[in-house]
């Protein structure tokens, strides 16, 4: 039984969004999620990706907020050609991976990608493909999503090895990095939760929210899990302090590392960078 | 109701058919002045009833049912409130048709039917959506007692036996499949319905007269772990 889809839309999808099915993800692959937007995500993972590719390795970042993608928008590209023109086989992968600002690669989603903002069983297959094509060329590949906890977000998670969630130290980010942490372990099985901390107003904050996130998830999330399946372990990546520098780059729309890479902010993502799962 | 002044009718109206509908399914005609504005109001209300009911059992039909999960997936995305659908397929109904004839088959759906409605609350809604296909929105329905409904659902149909003729019984069994709205994820009423049905080919699959939930993505923070997030930490500084 199906529905018949409303005229707005297109056709019903075929099916769940859940882990990909054929063989684990290369260790290299983050995602880079938050739960709540406007945390910062395509910034940082712009700037990893850029301090990463400073320490001689070959990274790309794949702009996989589909149907809402700005990577393009913090980069300041303005690619012709798109993820939107290698899923309708118009040109090949290698033609759409360009060379970012900061010495890393990066693959577009472009505007025309509104059509995916729903997970069907042809995007689904099409961007498990991609990405298992994409990555054993790469050192780093950064899977920047898209905010929330959609079907789109959930499954594009789900082709990576490791998650880096991305917060700030608001309540609001803090609730939804935590509903996004219970929905990972729970859907994907996910046991080892990388946390950056994004806009810390003290050295050390970030420790503090990692304790605290922590010790909900010890209390609330452990427990229900499935026993002998481990328990969820969140590892602290780093925290960048609010800098005025990092408005001042966005604005400008150029990499933090690239524009001003002696401010505060830039040094923190360096150390940040250091500690990524790779 | 206070009704407006009417505008003259645009010429004669054709009811007979309209009339002779109502009159078939059993209902009475509209009251009032024949040709008259609430007249004409109560039998475009009866219509409508009508045209969203099932014919053989009198359940929601399918329109009525499309119209009422795509309310129920808006109103979980604002409410936040937890809700369930559940899809049903009478295990190997076509065996039914097949051996006792079309007659004995409708009479096993209207007992499906009546076995449904017998086992949900009043303000769940139970709906025929295709041959020996049922579906149920259950609103406001904790993943915590997804499972105990569909179960219950499930063994009340098991449990009665229909009398297709005055000396034969029929064993029926359905198989239950279900999923929660997600309760503030982007949901469209087709994906929701995609994820139940995925749920009912399970039931199937592993062998009929079973229920099959998917496990709810469980995407809510309570309260109480809210307090735990934010009891001991300094917030203030972030006004």
């Amino acid at each position: 039984m199906s529905l018949a889809p409303p005229a707005d839309l297109p056709p019903a999808p075929a099916s769940q969004a859940g882990p990909a099915r054929t063989g684990a993800p290369m260790p290299h692959i983050v995602a880079v999620t938050s739960g709540k937007g406007g945390v910062g995500k395509t910034f940082v993972a712009a700037n990893l990706a850029a301090a990463l590719a400073r320490g001689g390795r070959r990274v790309l970042v794949l702009d996989a907020d589909l149907g809402l993608a700005n990577l393009d928008v913090v980069l300041n590209l303005f690619p012709k050609i798109t993820l939107h023109d290698v899923f309708t086989g118009k040109h090949s992968l290698a033609e759409a991976i360009l060379p970012a600002p900061g010495g890393f690669s990066v693959l577009l989603a472009g505007s025309g990608m509104v059509e995916y903002s729903r997970m069907t069983a042809e995007v689904r297959e099409q961007l498990q493909a991609l990405v298992a094509e994409v990555s054993p060329k790469f050192d780093h590949v950064l899977l920047d999503t898209g905010a929330g906890i959609s079907d789109v977000v959930l499954y594009t998670v789900s082709l990576a090895a490791e998650v880096l969630v991305v917060a700030t130290p608001e309540p609001t980010s803090l609730t939804d990095a935590y509903a996004t942490i219970k929905v990972l372990a729970t859907t994907q099985g996910r046991r080892r939760v990388h946390l950056l901390v994004n806009q810390v107003r003290k050295p050390g904050e970030a420790r503090t929210v990692r304790a605290q996130l922590q010790q909900v998830v010890d209390r609330y999330v452990n427990p229900a899990l499935e026993p002998g399946s481990g328990a969820v372990r969140l590892e602290l990546v780093g925290e960048v302090p609010v800098d005025p520098a990092v408005r001042e780059a966005v604005l400008r729309r150029q990499l933090l590392l690239e524009a001003m890479p002696g401010t505060a902010a830039a040094m923190a993502i360096v150390n940040a960078a250091a500690r990524m799962p790779s | 109701m206070k009704s407006p002044p009417s505008p003259p009718l645009p010429g004669p109206l054709q009811l007979e058919q309209a009339l002779q509908l109502l009159a078939q399914s059993g209902r009475e005609p509209p009251a009032g002045v024949p040709g008259s504005a609430t007249w004409v109001q109560g039998l475009i209300d009866a219509l409508v009833e009508l045209s969203s009911r099932d014919a053989l059992t009198g359940l929601a039909n399918r329109r009525a049912f499309e119209m009422a999960l795509a309310r129920e997936a808006d109103r979980v995305a604002r409410s936040g409130e937890p809700a369930l659908l559940l899809v049903l397929d009478i295990d190997h109904f076509k065996r039914v048709n097949d051996t006792y004839g079309h007659a004995a088959g409708d009479e096993v759906i209207r007992a499906v039917a009546l076995a449904l409605l017998d086992s949900v609350r009043p303000m769940d809604l139970v709906a025929r959506v295709g041959g020996e296909e049922f579906a149920i929105i259950l609103p406001n329905c904790g993943s915590a007692f997804g499972q105990t409904v569909a179960e219950r659902v499930r063994r009340r149909i098991e449990s009665t036996p229909v009398q297709v003729s005055a000396t034969l019984q029929v064993p029926v069994t359905a198989s239950v499949g279900g999923a929660f709205a997600p309760q503030w994820v982007r949901c469209t009423p087709g994906l929701w319905l995609e994820r139940a049905d995925q749920q009912l080919y399970r039931a199937k699959a592993q062998g009929r007269n079973l229920v099959q939930l998917e496990p709810a993505a469980i995407s809510v923070v309570t309260n109480e772990e809210k307090r735990l997030l934010f009891d001991t930490f300094p917030m203030t500084d972030h006004e």
